[in-house]
Parts: structure tokens; C-alpha cells; sequence
């Protein structure tokens, strides 16, 4: 695998990133009143699906009506999440000076506060995008993604936890922000998290209460059926964040960094780990919107203080610079892409091929350092 | 407003009725809040985050024009003379910005009005005057201010104005005019660049036809500006007049010297507009006004650093331009993006947001930190 400072020169990389810097300032000099009329539009269908969504419940005993409820309030639930409160806490909206935009109060129907997620995505994922140990999405300290992370035989489970993640993951999301792994290691102190656990306990109570007691006493007998759509409705949300986000970054030929290669980073180089370190998914106009144009990952991580409508205007400029400076550019079908995130998470389960051996050799000659390194077929450098 | 509901204190013991329902409507609307829902169905009600909308647009010269809004249930009234701040989003952006009201206090169709005359480079002013159409909703600030005739207008009353100074004059004079009882001996001494550049030039004219005002107008571009010092010899009387004047700078300062000369200064009230022109250029002060620090910072020195070094407790992440987690209000004064080299400025109440990791000081600014 190429390096990620040995694919352009300095000269190259400098010029790239100002051919990106440009992209960026035309767009933010265009930016203007069809932004706001966009979003407002966007938070409108919202907020009239979960009127719709949470008012049809009441009619949960004749089916079609359930099944419509449990649709509204899942696609609710997926445009808060994705193209409004993901896309307004990076503060993509903050120029507008409108207070209902603004990235430092918004907060999502979800059960992590905005207030952590900000820290951990905008900041440890955004700045240091797929960097191992260092981006903590990679894996989200449960599962193994890249084969950098050593093997254990914990990660056996990672279908499992995958799946589990899924379908829990406004949880996964929530809990993310603890930092466990730091506390692990002892980075982080439990005391120090008091702030971070009192708010992730008050949104909790929230979430649940309104999702799980409010709403289903409020339709009276028809509470069972109302606690079971809005539990579908969180699921279906759920497992299609997951999707989105997991195609994002986990996809075959993406690839990941170690600290050292990324010291000292330039702004070109910077940008250069956001195009290697992420994948976009095709889809139509619809699907872009329903993603948080989470679909154009790229673009995203280029440039993610500018309106995430603007991506698929931008996409294809950004595609031909790639190909000028012979990058790759990741894209797919969500179902590709969705596969390719699946093998990953398997073939990581298992141990590497020198795994083994070296277990082997060790017991033969009980010489557990390896003299020189290969790479297996996972890319990982292992004892030959 | 999109943002958490705010902690209610715990100890409050005897919860109203209302008070009850409230917690409930934030309860099954959380994480919004019920205005999230309401404000979309009805942005006027009472209880809503003042708002206005306007109903029509009058031109009143060739770059004046007049606006009238219905407020929303909130709207508390208004003394005329005091002046509104209000919120028009121009290209998407938000921007604040205060008129004096020209309507009497009880228009019977309950609307205000403010006239608005466009100014060179004014974002505002000329969005206002020349693409701003009837039926949308503006923000409002309660009216404030004291450059008004209070309780008992006074038997004799003298206005000096000029250009768009005329506006509070304007809000004062009808309220007189329609006002039941004797009408006050009213001067009026308005200058303007021609006749045709008078606005309300047409309704002045007429009250002084029908003698309930003696107009004065000056026209300054044949010839030239009023010599505030020689207002005795179009307005006799001028010393035992109460005034008020509204204008440009010069016109006032000229007007509080003449009037505290002849020992008066008490009779005259003033009003200034003063046009935000922040003088912007490489670096500058920037005070953090919460924490009560000033310290000096050059044109390349990201306020993100300034304050730390300053020993401010500065919000940071990523240190370029990307995580948003640094970012603070700009309360007053100009910034420059230290990427783009773009000028952001502000005055108190615009709620402008700026990155400190990648803003530098462009002349003297404020933070909110």
C-alpha cells in the first residue's frame, strides 16, 4: 500500500490544496437564502412527520395506519438526525446568525446531547479521520474495522457486536461519548466525566420517557402498540444511521493512518487523509437527503462547515481533481458498499494468518519477536 | 427557539395549573420545545419570540420607503419618536438593525410603520427599500428609547431634522396632529438634498397648508447646509421653543454648541443614528468581556491563541477551522477569517458566531468569552 505521504509530492500536495481551498471559498461565497429556505423546508417536513407520525398512532389497532406511523416517525426521527442536527451541529448553518441554526445550542431526537457528540465527532473524528487510535469511530472501541488494531480473541464476537451496535446504535452513539476506552487505560479519570455522564443521563430520561412511557400512556389502551411502533420507529432509524455511517469509512479499499505518518500534517495533506479516508454512496436525490447527504462522506469530511446540500454540486469537481492527482475516489452502491462492510467486519473476527504461526513459533522456539515483518492478506504487518 | 428546555429550579413548590401543562408540552416535545411546533403554525402568537410581519411597502422618494408591519401579539406599543431594532434575513443571513417608528401610538389597523431610507452599501436599508416584499416575517425587538414628547407636549415645539432624520419627528408630529385637544405651535426646519429627496414631503406640505405646522425646508444642494447657528432668522422664537433634532453628526454637535451657548441646552433633545462603520484593519484590542480581560493581538495571531495567552479559558478542539468547538460570540467589533481573509463584523445584539482557532482581530473586538 502506497503511503500516505509518498503519493504526492510536497509541490503536488500544495497545489491540491488549493485547488480544494477554492472549491470551498466559491461555495461559501454563494452561499445565501436558498440555504435557509432549504433547511427550513427540511426541518418543516420534520417536525409535520412527527405530528403525523405520533397523531397515527391513535389509529395503531387498523394496521395500514400503524405501519404509516411507525413509517413517519422513522423518516422524522432519520432527517433530525441526519440532515438537520448532524449537519447543523457542525455549524454549517452558523452564518446565517439564525438562532434556531446555530450549532452551539441545537440538539437531536437521539440519546446522546448534542453537546458531547460535538466534542467527539466534529472534533477526535473529524480532525483525525481514521487515524488508528486516534479516530475513536474506527470501531467505536468495540469492534475491530481495521487491521492495524491487534487481533484478540474477543474479536471473535465482531458480527455480533456489529449487529448488536446496529440495532442499538443511537446507544452505541451515546455511550461512545464516555470515552471507555480512555477511562480503560486510564487517560481519562471517572471524575472527570461527571460533567459528560449527568448530561447523558438527563437526555436518557428524556428520550425514554417520551418514547417509551409518554406517548403509549397518551394513546391509552393502545399503549402496547404505540411503545412497539416507536421502538420500531428508534430501530429503523437506527440501523439506517449505522449503515450510512458504517459505509462512510469501513468499505474494502478505504484506508486508514497511523500517527506518525500524520505529524506535522499540511492542509493538502489533511485533505489528501480525508479523500483516502472515506467513500461515498450513489443513490438518487431522495437518498442523499435521507442519508444527511451522509452519501457524499467525501465532500463531508473536505469541507464539513459547509451545507451538506451542496455536496452533490460539488462532488463531481472534486472527483476530476481526484483523478487529475491519480487519487482514489471511493463510491458505490449503498448495497456494495453495505457487503463490503460486512466481509470486513467478518474476516476481522479472525485471527490473522500469521496469528497462529506465530503463537506456534513461539511455543517451538520461544522467541515471541519476529524478525521481519510481512503483510498478510488483511494488509496487516504480521511475524513471518 | 431550538434549544434544551432550561433546567427548572426543583424547589419551586407550588407548580400552577399552566405551569403544569407547559412541563408536559416540553416533555413529549423534547428534545425541541413547544415553539418548535407552534412557531411554524403561528409566529405571531403571544407568548412567541416577538416577531412582526409586513403588510405592504409604501415608497416615499426615489430611495425611501415605508413599511408597515403587524406585530405579533406581544408587541407591548410604542411612544412615538422611540425607534425599533429589527431582525431581516438578507441572503441568509440574519441582520440587526434599528428604525425610528414613524406611526402614531394606535394606528386603528394596529400596524407600525418605520421609514427607511437606503444608504450606500447598506445591506439592510436597501434590501428594505428595494426587494423586501409584503408577507414576510421579520424579527422585533419592544420599542425603546427617549427622544420622545412625553406626557404633556409642550405649547411650543420646534424640529430640526434632516434626511432621514425626520422619521422620529414624523412619528411625533401625526401623533400631535391627530391628537383630540389643542394642537401645539410646531416648527418644523428639515433639510434635504432636493424637494424631491423631502419624505413625507407631500403630507408635510399639506398640515402646513392647513396651518397646523410651519415648515421650513432647506434644500442643500443649491443651498448648502444649515448654519444651525443662524436659526434664529428662519425661526424667531427658536430660544423658547422645546427641540428636538435628528440628523447627521455634524447637524447635531452644531446644535448642542448653539444651544448650550445660549444657556438652553435642556430644551433640546437629540437623537443620533450612528451608522455602524467599524474601522477594521490588521489586528487590534480584543477584549473577552466575561472573564474582564483586554489584551492586544497582531492581523496573523488567531484570537484562539491571543486569549489563551492572555490566560483566558479559551473553548477549543481541532485548532483549524474544522470541529466548530471553539467557536464564541463576537459581540462587538471586526474579525478577519484568517483562511479566506473575509471581515466578519458585528454589533451588540447581531449574535454573531466566529471560530477563534481561525478569526483574528481586524480592528477592536469583543468576545463573549
Amino acid at each position: 500500500m502506497t503511503g500516505l505521504q509518498d503519493r504526492l509530492t510536497p509541490e503536488q500536495v500544495e497545489e491540491f490544496g488549493r485547488e480544494l481551498d477554492e472549491i470551498r471559498q466559491r461555495v461559501v461565497a454563494d452561499l445565501g437564502k436558498e440555504d435557509v429556505e432549504y433547511i427550513n423546508k427540511i426541518i418543516k417536513t420534520q417536525r409535520g412527520l412527527e405530528i403525523a407520525g405520533r397523531s397515527l398512532m391513535y389509529l395503531g389497532f387498523f394496521p395500514p395506519a400503524w405501519l404509516a406511523a411507525v413509517g413517519a416517525l422513522s423518516a422524522s426521527k432519520i432527517l433530525d438526525n441526519m440532515e438537520i442536527g448532524h449537519n447543523v451541529m457542525h455549524g454549517q448553518y452558523d452564518w446565517t446568525r439564525i438562532p434556531e441554526l446555530n450549532s452551539k445550542t441545537f440538539e437531536w431526537d437521539t440519546a446522546a446531547p448534542g453537546d458531547n457528540w460535538r466534542h467527539s465527532h466534529n472534533y477526535l473524528h473529524h480532525t483525525h479521520t481514521n487515524i488508528v487510535d486516534k479516530d475513536r469511530d474506527v470501531g467505536y472501541g468495540i469492534l475491530r474495522m481495521d487491521a492495524d488494531q491487534p487481533w484478540h480473541p474477543y474479536y471473535l464476537g465482531n458480527p455480533v457486536y456489529a449487529t448488536l451496535l446496529a440495532i442499538f446504535f443511537q446507544w452505541g452513539v451515546w455511550f461512545h461519548d464516555l470515552e471507555v476506552d480512555r477511562l480503560i487505560s486510564g487517560e481519562l479519570k471517572w471524575s472527570e466525566t461527571q460533567e459528560v455522564r449527568k448530561k447523558m443521563r438527563a437526555k436518557a430520561g428524556k428520550q425514554i420517557g417520551k418514547d417509551y412511557v409518554l406517548f403509549p400512556l397518551l394513546t391509552g389502551p393502545l399503549a402496547p402498540l404505540t411503545l412497539a411502533g416507536n421502538a420500531t420507529a428508534n430501530l429503523i432509524r437506527n440501523l439506517w444511521s449505522f449503515s450510512i455511517i458504517f459505509c462512510g469509512h469501513f468499505p474494502a479499499d478505504v484506508e486508514t493512518f497511523t500517527e506518525e505518518e500524520t505529524e506535522n500534517e499540511t492542509r493538502g495533506q489533511w485533505y489528501l487523509r480525508q479523500i483516502l479516508g472515506s467513500a461515498n454512496i450513489s443513490g438518487g436525490k431522495l437518498f442523499h437527503i435521507m442519508s444527511g447527504n451522509l452519501s457524499h462522506q467525501i465532500e463531508h469530511h473536505l469541507f464539513p462547515d459547509i451545507p451538506a446540500r451542496r455536496y452533490p454540486e460539488i462532488a463531481h469537481e472534486v472527483r476530476a481533481i481526484c483523478e487529475k492527482y491519480d487519487l482514489p475516489y471511493h463510491t458505490g452502491p449503498l448495497s456494495r458498499q453495505l457487503a463490503s462492510v460486512a466481509v470486513k467486519i467478518c474476516s476481522l473476527a479472525l485471527p490473522p494468518v500469521g496469528y497462529l504461526k506465530s503463537l506456534v513459533g513461539r511455543h517451538k522456539s520461544g522467541d515471541a519477536v519476529p524478525e521481519s515483518t510481512t503483510v498478510d492478506t488483511q494488509g496487516q504487518r504480521v511475524a513471518a | 427557539m431550538t434549544t434544551t428546555v432550561p433546567a427548572t429550579k426543583r424547589k419551586q413548590r407550588t407548580l400552577s395549573l399552566r405551569d403544569r401543562a407547559v412541563r408536559f408540552a416540553e416533555m413529549i416535545t423534547t428534545p425541541l420545545l413547544p415553539a418548535d411546533y407552534l412557531d411554524i403554525i403561528s409566529p405571531l402568537r403571544s407568548g412567541a419570540d416577538l416577531r412582526g410581519r409586513i403588510e405592504a411597502i409604501h415608497p416615499e422618494t426615489r430611495d425611501a420607503v415605508t413599511v408597515v408591519i403587524r406585530p405579533g401579539r406581544g408587541w407591548r406599543g410604542h411612544t412615538p419618536g422611540q425607534y425599533i431594532r429589527i431582525g431581516v434575513d438578507v441572503d441568509g443571513v440574519r441582520q440587526w438593525r434599528a428604525y425610528s417608528m414613524t406611526s402614531p401610538g394606535d394606528r386603528p389597523d394596529g400596524c407600525i410603520t418605520i421609514t427607511v431610507k437606503a444608504i450606500p452599501d447598506g445591506t439592510v436599508s436597501n434590501f428594505l427599500v428595494r426587494r423586501a416584499r409584503a408577507g414576510t416575517v421579520i424579527q422585533l425587538d419592544q420599542a425603546t428609547g427617549d427622544f420622545v414628547l412625553g406626557e404633556q407636549p409642550p405649547a411650543k415645539v420646534l424640529f430640526v431634522t434632516a434626511g432621514s432624520g425626520i422619521t422620529p419627528a414624523m412619528g411625533m408630529l401625526r401623533e400631535v396632529v391627530q391628537a383630540a385637544g389643542a394642537v401645539p405651535d410646531i416648527v418644523m426646519v428639515h433639510s434635504a438634498p432636493t424637494p424631491q429627496d423631502v419624505i413625507f414631503a407631500g403630507e408635510l406640505r399639506m398640515l402646513a397648508r392647513q396651518g397646523q405646522l410651519r415648515l421650513i425646508e432647506r434644500y442643500t444642494d443649491a443651498e448648502g447646509l444649515l448654519d444651525i447657528a443662524t436659526i434664529g432668522d428662519v425661526v424667531e422664537d427658536w430660544a423658547e421653543r422645546e427641540v428636538w433634532a435628528c440628523g447627521p453628526t455634524g447637524l447635531l454637535d452644531a446644535a448642542e454648541a448653539h444651544w448650550t451657548e445660549a444657556g438652553i441646552a435642556d430644551r433640546l433633545h437629540t437623537e443620533r443614528f450612528r451608522p455602524t462603520v467599524l474601522v477594521t484593519g490588521e489586528g487590534g484590542s480584543v477584549t473577552f468581556s466575561k472573564t474582564e480581560t483586554t489584551t492586544e493581538a497582531d492581523g496573523s495571531t488567531p484570537l484562539l491563541d491571543a486569549g489563551e495567552a492572555a490566560g483566558v479559558l479559551m473553548p477549543s478542539g481541532c485548532r483549524m477551522g474544522i470541529c466548530f468547538g471553539c467557536v464564541a460570540p463576537l459581540r462587538e467589533g471586526a474579525v478577519r477569517d484568517l483562511r479566506t481573509g473575509d471581515v466578519t463584523t458585528a454589533v451588540p445584539g447581531d449574535g454573531v458566531l466566529v471560530q477563534t482557532c481561525i478569526s483574528a482581530a481586524a480592528g477592536t473586538c469583543d468576545i463573549e468569552l
